[in-house]
């Protein structure tokens, strides 16, 4: 009780200098929780990927199409179920920080992902009108899109002003479902190219291909591929998993950026939590010589100043942890939808408490061992 | 007893005790320090030979760097000579460990210093409490001691303020009754007078004779000022770390 009251005053002897290290700590915290988070959230666009699709395309780059051709081979391939087109729009709704994926699909393409769950009277509204698309929940809510409005679209990658009429809203089978995108008919943007640019009709992005068993992946992939070997366009098939992490592996050097200044961000709070402490010990030199005089031990004065440090570490760390989720809700609408699932994981919390409480424990070694150990008289001299 | 004891012997000036004198509650016998600054051994306190007697109120006096603070630190237990006995209360304090000499402090030195030495983040009150913290004392007991002790010194209506919302003579003294709330038989005071106007200077000696004569604690009180000394009851001199003359009367 004594040693706490000791302990909390010293603490904030001044207030200044507190207040910065609080400060300091807990944005440390508060940024490696958040540098943390945006790696899992890398990852878990990956790991929601299912394992019965894969996704084929061309070998060169994403940026080549493949044939439209190559649907009804593909299929023949044994082990697959379902081949769906899909190719990237890149329309911009708006202005162009309005950013989320939109996709020109064939019609069996919902077939391949049961997890997005659509009425049957909007599917069937939707196949019967040739300028339909349909929506994400995620999409829908975020601005305020109903069925039946007109969600107009600048193309980017397909030059010109789009509209489409919104025929259905898609729900996840799950909140970690990412459904803030849109999807619309292949057939109606092939039809419009053909008119207007001919040459860059009848391609497609990538073909999603479904397989009957999970098991099978690897020896599909290798057979698809063969189907194509030393053709014009040779393809590249992977599960969507790897496809997904494809992706990532592209910024592979940056995640691996990111989760090293996650741990320099703490290890630099953990400098001037160590100058701090160290700063402090130094000005109390003759109050703890004092102590010892008047009895206290080595192991108080050393407890004091353990005590101290770590109460100033559960200050900043704390309020850092408490700042975590809001900040991370807040990234997640500012992303865009970068990160479909974006969720500060309980590992990350307690690292985050881990990580207080090492800066707490090292900051604090030296200080009180050298405070411990100084001799009295030495200790009494220091203020004369 | 040898004879340089005996010539160096401090004599109260005020009339002596009925009873014969038992033991010295300090006795130093060929007491020798030096420091160690580099590779250099600086002599600081060599053959030291004295006996303070139980309710003495003695003062140290000397140039500066004769060594007094050395002398009084070693006899209060918080440093150690080179060599030559030191007994207080009959105890060999240089065989007892850092730990055991923590302990002996605590229950047997009360501690006045120069500058104080309060812990600023404490109240008056909080300050005497400081010592009993290591009692077994129960906290209504804690409470009935500070706040006596505190009215004797004068402070009764002060015990909720900081030291730095005190005067000097007022911090000195919550720094008297620190050093005597565990009831010590001896009390060391390094000059403390020494950061004191003349007038808190003689509160401050004046409370320190009224702990000598009315609750009979022994002082040793470390000194620049001849004023000072002479509220002792008698004076030593140090000089290079030597004790020299003989016994002074305070008085002279
Ligand atoms: N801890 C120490 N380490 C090294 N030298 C010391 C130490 N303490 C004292 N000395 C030296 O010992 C000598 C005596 O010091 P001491 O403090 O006992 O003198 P003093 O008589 O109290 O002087 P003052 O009146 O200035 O307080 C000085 O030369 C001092 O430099
Ligand atoms: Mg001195």
């Amino acid at each position: 009780m004594f040693l706490l009251t000791l302990v909390c005053r010293n603490a904030f002897r001044h207030r200044l200098r507190t207040l910065l290290t609080v400060s300091g700590l807990a944005i440390a915290v508060l940024a490696y929780g958040l540098l943390q988070t945006v790696v899992d959230a890398w990852y878990a666009g990956a790991a929601a990927a299912s394992s019965t699709r894969l996704v084929t395309r061309s070998s060169i780059s994403l940026t080549f199409f493949l044939p439209v051709s190559y649907e009804n081979r593909i299929r023949s391939v044994e082990g697959v179920k379902h081949v769906a087109r899909s190719n990237w729009f890149g329309g911009i709704y708006q202005e162009p920080k309005n950013f989320f994926p939109q996709f020109a699909v064939s019609d069996n393409y919902l077939n391949l992902y049961p997890e997005f769950i659509l009425p049957e009277d909007q599917r069937i509204a939707y196949v019967r009108d040739r300028k339909g698309c349909l929506v994400g929940r995620q999409l829908a809510d975020q601005f305020g899109f109903k069925v039946g409005d007109v969600l107009p679209l600048r193309g980017a990658v397909y030059p010109g002003r789009w509209e489409f009429v919104i025929r259905g809203i898609f729900d996840g089978s799950d909140s970690t479902k990412f459904t803030k995108q849109m999807l619309f008919h292949w057939d109606y943007l092939n039809e419009t190219l053909r008119r207007t640019t001919p040459r860059r009709a009848d391609g497609v992005g990538i073909f999603v291909v479904g397989i009957d068993n999970p098991d099978n992946a690897a020896a599909a992939s290798v057979n698809i591929d063969q189907v194509f070997r030393n053709s014009l366009a040779e393809t590249l098939t992977e599960t969507e998993q790897a496809f997904q992490l494809g992706f990532v592996a592209m910024s592979d050097q940056i995640i691996a950026a990111i989760q090293i200044v996650s741990y320099v961000v703490i290890l630099i709070i953990m400098a001037v939590m160590a100058n701090t402490m160290a700063m402090s010990a130094r000005e109390r030199t003759a109050e703890y010589a004092t102590l010892k005089t008047l009895g206290f031990g080595p192991a108080f004065i050393a407890l004091l100043i353990f005590a101290e440090s770590m109460f100033i570490c559960a200050l900043g760390g704390g309020v850092g942890m408490l700042l975590t989720s809001p900040a991370a809700a807040g990234f997640k609408q500012a992303a865009g939808g970068i990160f479909p699932i974006f969720a500060v994981s309980r590992e990350t919390i307690t690292m985050q408490l881990a990580c207080a409480a090492a800066v707490g424990i090292a900051a604090a070694v030296v200080p009180a061992i050298r405070a411990a150990r100084v001799r009295i008289v030495d200790g009494l001299r220091a203020i004369t | 007893m040898s004879a340089p004891r005996v010539e160096t012997r401090v004599e109260p000036r005020v009339e002596p005790r009925a009873e014969p004198r038992a033991e010295p509650l300090v006795e130093i016998h060929n007491l020798a320090k030096s420091y160690v600054r580099g590779e250099q051994i600086v002599p600081v306190l060599s053959d030291i030979t004295l006996d303070i007697q139980e309710g003495d109120f003695t003062a140290l006096m000397g140039p500066s760097g004769s060594g007094k603070t050395t002398l009084l630190n070693l006899v209060a237990g918080i440093d150690k000579p080179d060599c030559g006995t030191l007994r207080v209360g009959g105890l060999d304090i240089t065989t007892l460990t850092e730990s055991q000499l923590a302990d002996w402090r605590a229950s047997n030195v009360g501690f006045i210093f120069q500058f104080y030495n309060l812990m600023p983040v404490l109240t008056a009150y909080e300050n005497v409490e400081l010592p009993l913290m290591l009692t077994g004392l129960g906290r209504s007991e804690r409470r009935e001691r500070v706040e006596m002790t505190l009215s004797v010194v004068g402070l009764a209506d002060r015990m909720k303020h900081y030291p730095n919302e005190l005067s000097g003579g007022q911090q000195q003294r919550v720094a008297i009754a620190r050093a005597v709330i565990t009831d010590p038989r001896l009390i060391v005071a390094d000059e403390p007078t020494g950061d004191l106007d003349r007038s808190s200077a003689a509160d401050i000696l004046a409370m320190m004779q009224r702990l000598n004569t009315e609750l009979g604690k022994t002082i040793i009180m470390v000194t620049h000022d001849g004023q000072s000394a002479r509220a002792a009851k008698a004076i030593i001199h140090l000089e290079k770390g030597e004790i020299i003359g003989n016994v002074e009367p305070a008085s002279a």
